[in-house]
């Protein structure tokens, strides 16, 4: 409480000075009862959205899916035809709205960037040495910019966990602005790696220090350790961006990312969204799925809206 | 904006006869003076039924048929054939949860998120639990050879109408009791569709009786000389008068009665889980909660923020058809629960206490109130010491941990408190001082079966609930 | 030499730690002596002394209840003669000294046999034990004087309580000593606060008191007047022990209930996480 127990829009930036003031003022901010969060969560996670509701959540959901693939074996081939779907998810019905990105890694870049040319769908890279991050710090900017000079517009970065558990949260925030400065007009996604930090009170001081350092977006995961995006996380998240704008006035984006694989799971986070930020957050430009399975499953359950049949997985793509 | 679509459970699941009668020795049987009374639905004044109304005649017929049943059937009975039968109760009630569950949101207005994710799971789990208790009687710790005390009259309120049936009737059937049981007027369906279940469950008859009626039937029951254990869930006046009628009996008596809870938020507070703590204590089932968080004594020097934070989440209730599952908060109970709410809060008002409510519309129909809360509440005003029994909070603040316990115990009542900071040994310090009878701290309203729940002072005596409440049905 | 004149002893009430007169000024002669005839506001003196000793008594620890318990024996062992000079049979002496012996081990073994852990279905610690309920007013059996006394005492102050105790009328010589007893324990003042005089004067004030949290009515022998303070306690729900058969056996096992009647079950819930 004592965090932003301050007057509205009040100046945080000195707090990035002294490794003592970032650590008194992170460890000043409100505790996050661990059973009382997931109760939370889960009682968001019993709402019932029908009909029109449904149908507005996945055209909404749909454009805020970052269409991810990380994997060692991509290919130009392979990334060509994701960002394909990326413009057109579902071929047979042209109504159906674009995603929000195509993330990939810095190689695949140049092969993406080809394919949206001209369109409103953004190119995330992943960057920073991902996913773990450990690499010199002059590599990880390298590793920025070369993806942004490949023609990203938006960089997903990730955290040092192990300096940010060691308590070294200056190394943390010196790295996320230095990343900052080497994305130009790119937008920043700051990834915390919360299944690595393990209780939701580090998932709050490790997103206040995102903020705080000029993160545009705060991102669960990277879909590389066994626990990624879960709703309790994204809660505490969706708090300290709420928190934050309402301490600064600036907004910040949020994107879970890793494990949401159903147009279930997907709605119970815009209900999250919308019972915990507001509308304000409703948006593609504010939150993000970073998902790849994801995208099919609404693309079924948006057809069976408009036709009233289930759709099988056999009628859409595979890339 | 993100506008969620009507999402209506089904009311398909319920079969509502258009008359009820009196459950009686195992069967449903008429009033011997016809009377009767209507069931509403208090969120669309909709008469749902025709019940039985309990005269003295009947009254009798069922404390004889209980006592009956005690003699010759259920006090002999071996523990472990009692068991059986609440096992078979329980399991009932978990196969036909959802038609309970409507059912129970349709007589009482509660949404039926709650009567389905709350109520019903703690009805079968109380049956569970104490079905376990029935055959290990000599290992409560109540001496080697615990007797029932005999026939027990239950008269319970229309807040939680099944799970309080399941507090009074589960117990007193382990402890080899028998029972006649009063429901409320307003909400007596979900007691008789009980009564089914116990036929279903082939209960021998005469081992549960419903009576149903108003204020004289309860009253007829606990007086009948034929009763051996009183037990009552309700307002502290009708305890109280209960308390004087069975001076000089040998009637055995437990009063779980009103409350007027602190719910006491410190500057450390997990702030986030502490708000949610104060709408669930004040806003679940409508405040119709006797252990309601309903005066929230907040630390000065947070005061502001969180009380911005709770006036943002209030603004998130959905308040509205009971059976929608997305509604927050559902209907008053009855008409003249909503008068007294709304006398309380304008002598709040009145009194110069300033009144929050979000921007909420009330349907056209039926009984409704908004979630308010009022702010620049002192001790000395009405709505901070008696119990409004609806979705009101009043906001005190307090300076040190001292004057937080003062003022939550500055009270007639002792039924539950809230504390919530992030450190341990306030916790404890706190706990130890509050004069209640349940402490939750850094959460609120928790329920189980095996946690004893009862209060202190004027909230009654006796506990439900766990070990403890097996005691109110055994003679020790 | 003249034979020597024996100093006699006043017998007074004892509130708050101390031996007052009866502020009525009034007295009444029974077993040879002019014994304090309290009044209605005795009673209530004697209620604010015995609340303002809740916080200390209730707060002590239990090991040091316990041990006051036991000091209460010792100094009854000694004071023995002196009880049976009273007309006090020695076996009822030394039942009653046993019995504070008895009582005084409950001390700190209540909160384990009557409290414990609750496995509830949930991520939570619940944990349940019983707390004193207050302020206690109780009407001591007629007889026996001493050993019937000592056993609603004893089973109402070890967990924490205060009493309020109205005297045997017709016997109340061993009630005044043992209040002497106590005063030389080391039992913090207020504890027990001890009345002479008229039940029937002093108990409905005691019942009717709306700072008294139970009343205790095993020596009420008058049915009507039973009734009545069950009725007037009824008016903020004080916790009723019901007047005892008139064949009950005081020299018998005297079991639980009598301390369990005046306990608070008080349940504390938190989650755990981290």
């Amino acid at each position: 409480m004592t965090a932003t127990a301050t007057s509205a829009r009040s100046d945080l930036s000195e707090l990035g000075r002294s490794e003592t003031a970032l650590r008194t003022f992170l460890h000043g901010l409100p505790g996050v009862d661990q059973v009382g969060a997931e109760q939370r969560a889960a009682q968001l996670g019993t709402r019932s959205i029908k009909t029109t509701a449904k149908a507005q959540a996945i055209d909404l959901a749909i454009r805020m899916v970052d269409l991810t693939t990380l994997e060692g074996a991509d290919t130009p081939g392979k990334v060509r035809a994701l960002a394909a779907k990326a413009l057109r998810p579902d071929p047979a019905d042209l109504s159906c709205p674009h995603v929000g990105a195509v993330c990939v890694y810095p190689a695949m870049v140049p092969y993406v960037a080809e394919v949206l040319r001209g369109s409103k769908v953004h190119l995330a890279s992943v960057a920073t040495a991902f996913p773990s991050g450990q690499a010199p710090l002059e590599v990880k900017l390298a590793d920025t910019r070369a993806a942004v000079e490949a023609g990203a517009d938006e960089i997903d970065m990730v955290i040092n966990r192990g300096a940010f558990l060691a308590g070294r949260y200056q190394e943390v925030y010196d790295e996320i602005v230095a990343t900052k400065a080497a994305c130009g007009d790119a937008h920043l996604k700051v990834i915390l790696e919360t299944g690595e930090l393990a209780t939701y009170d580090n998932v709050r001081r490790a997103s206040w220090l995102a903020m705080l350092a000029g993160g545009d977006f705060i991102k669960t995961s990277t879909g590389k350790v066994p626990v990624a995006a879960t709703p309790p996380v994204t809660l505490v998240m969706l708090e300290a961006v709420r928190d934050f704008r309402a301490a600064t006035g600036r907004q910040v984006g949020v994107k879970p990312a890793g494990g949401i694989r159903t147009t279930k799971d997907a709605i119970k986070y815009l209900v999250m969204v919308n019972e915990t930020v507001g509308p304000d957050w409703l948006d593609p430009d504010w939150f993000r799925f970073g998902a790849s399975s994801l995208l099919n499953d609404l693309l079924m359950q948006r057809t069976k809206l408009t036709t009233g049949v289930y759709a099988g997985p056999d009628y859409f793509t595979l890339d | 904006m993100f506008e969620y679509a009507p999402a209506p459970e089904s009311r398909s699941v319920v079969d509502l006869k258009p008359t009820y009668g009196l459950f009686i020795d195992g069967k449903f049987v008429d009033p011997s003076d016809g009377g009767s009374f209507k069931s509403v639905n208090p969120a669309t004044e909709e008469v749902l039924a025709e019940i039985a109304e309990a005269g003295s005649g009947d009254v009798d017929r069922a404390v004889r048929a209980a006592r009956r049943a005690y003699e010759k059937v259920w006090g002999p009975m071996p523990g472990r054939d009692r068991a059986k039968y609440l096992y078979r109760i329980a399991r009932i009630i978990q196969e036909r949860s959802r038609e309970l569950a409507v059912l129970e949101s349709l007589d009482n207005g509660k949404p039926i998120k709650e009567s389905r994710d709350v109520d019903l799971p703690l009805v079968a789990a109380h049956f569970f639990y104490y079905a376990g208790w029935a055959d290990k009687l000599p290992y409560a710790g109540f001496g080697p050879n615990p007797a029932p005390v005999g026939v027990a009259a239950q008269v319970i309120p229309w807040n939680f109408p099944l799970l309080m049936l399941a507090w009074k009737i589960a117990p007193a059937l382990a402890g080899g009791n028998t029972v006649v049981l009063k429901p409320a007027e307003t909400t007596p369906l979900t007691a008789l569709l009980f009564a089914e279940i116990c036929q279903q469950a082939d209960l021998p008859p005469g081992v549960v009786n419903i009576v149903t009626g108003a204020g004289e039937t309860g009253r007829t029951l606990v007086e009948h000389p034929g009763v051996d254990k009183v037990a009552f869930t309700g307002s502290t006046e009708v305890g109280r008068a209960i308390a004087r009628s069975v001076a000089g009996t040998r009637k055995k008596l437990t009063l779980e009665l009103g409350g007027k809870a602190a719910n006491i938020v410190f500057d450390d507070a997990p702030v986030d889980q502490a708000v949610e703590g104060i709408v669930n204590g004040i806003f679940f089932n409508q405040g119709h909660v006797c252990c309601a968080g309903s005066r929230l004594l907040v630390q000065e020097s947070v005061a502001d923020r969180v009380l911005e934070a709770l006036k943002r989440r209030m603004a998130q209730l959905r308040l509205g058809d009971p059976l929608d599952k997305n509604t927050d908060i559902g209907a008053i109970n009855s008409a003249a629960q909503l008068a007294r709410i709304k006398e309380l809060s304008d002598a709040g008002s009145a009194e110069g206490a300033e009144r929050w409510s979000p921007p909420c519309e009330l349907p056209d129909r039926g009984f409704w109130f908004a979630p308010t809360i009022f702010t620049g509440v002192t001790q000395a005003h009405r709505i901070a010491r008696e119990e409004i029994f609806g979705p009101v909070l009043s906001v005190l603040t307090f300076r040190t941990p001292a004057e937080a316990v003062e003022k939550a115990n500055n009270t007639p009542y002792g039924l539950s408190a809230g504390i919530w900071t992030d450190k341990g040994s306030r916790i404890l310090w706190m706990a130890d001082r509050l004069r209640a009878g349940v402490v939750w701290a850094n959460t609120f309203n928790k329920f189980d079966p095996t946690s004893p729940f009862g209060g202190y002072k004027e909230s009654g005596y006796g506990r439900e609930g766990g070990r403890h409440g097996l005691e109110a049905y055994l003679n020790v | 030499m003249s034979e020597r004149v024996a100093v006699r002893k006043t017998y007074k009430l004892y509130i708050g730690g101390k031996f007052p007169r009866s502020e009525s000024g009034r007295s009444y002669l029974v077993q040879d002596a002019n014994v304090s005839l309290a009044s209605r506001k005795d009673a209530r003196d004697a209620v604010v002394a015995a609340r303002a000793a809740v916080k200390g008594w209730a707060g002590a620890t239990a090991y040091n209840r316990g041990q006051i318990l036991y000091r209460v024996a010792e100094m009854l062992e000694g004071r023995r003669e002196q009880f049976v000079a009273l007309g006090v049979p020695g076996d009822e002496v030394d039942a009653a000294i046993d019995r504070w012996v008895w009582y005084a081990g409950w001390s700190d073994k209540l909160a384990q046999v009557y409290g414990g852990a609750n496995p509830v279905a949930g991520p939570y610690f619940n944990l349940s034990a019983p707390e004193p309920t207050g302020v206690v007013a109780v009407v001591a059996p007629e007889r026996p004087a001493l050993l019937g006394l000592v056993s609603v005492i004893a089973p109402a102050i070890v967990s924490g309580n205060t009493v309020v105790v109205a005297a045997s009328p017709a016997e109340p010589l061993a009630a005044i000593t043992l209040a002497e007893v106590l005063a030389t324990s080391d039992l913090p003042g207020g504890v027990v606060n001890l009345l002479t005089g008229r039940i029937s004067e002093t108990a409905p004030t005691l019942a009717a008191h709306m700072d008294v949290n139970a009343v205790d009515l095993t020596g009420v022998g008058d049915a009507e007047l039973a009734v009545e303070l069950e009725v007037k306690a009824a008016e903020n729900l004080k916790r009723v022990l019901r007047p005892a058969p008139a064949e009950h056996d005081w020299f018998a096992d005297p079991g639980v209930t009598r301390m369990t009647a005046l306990l608070e079950t008080k349940t504390v819930w938190h989650p755990k996480g981290t």
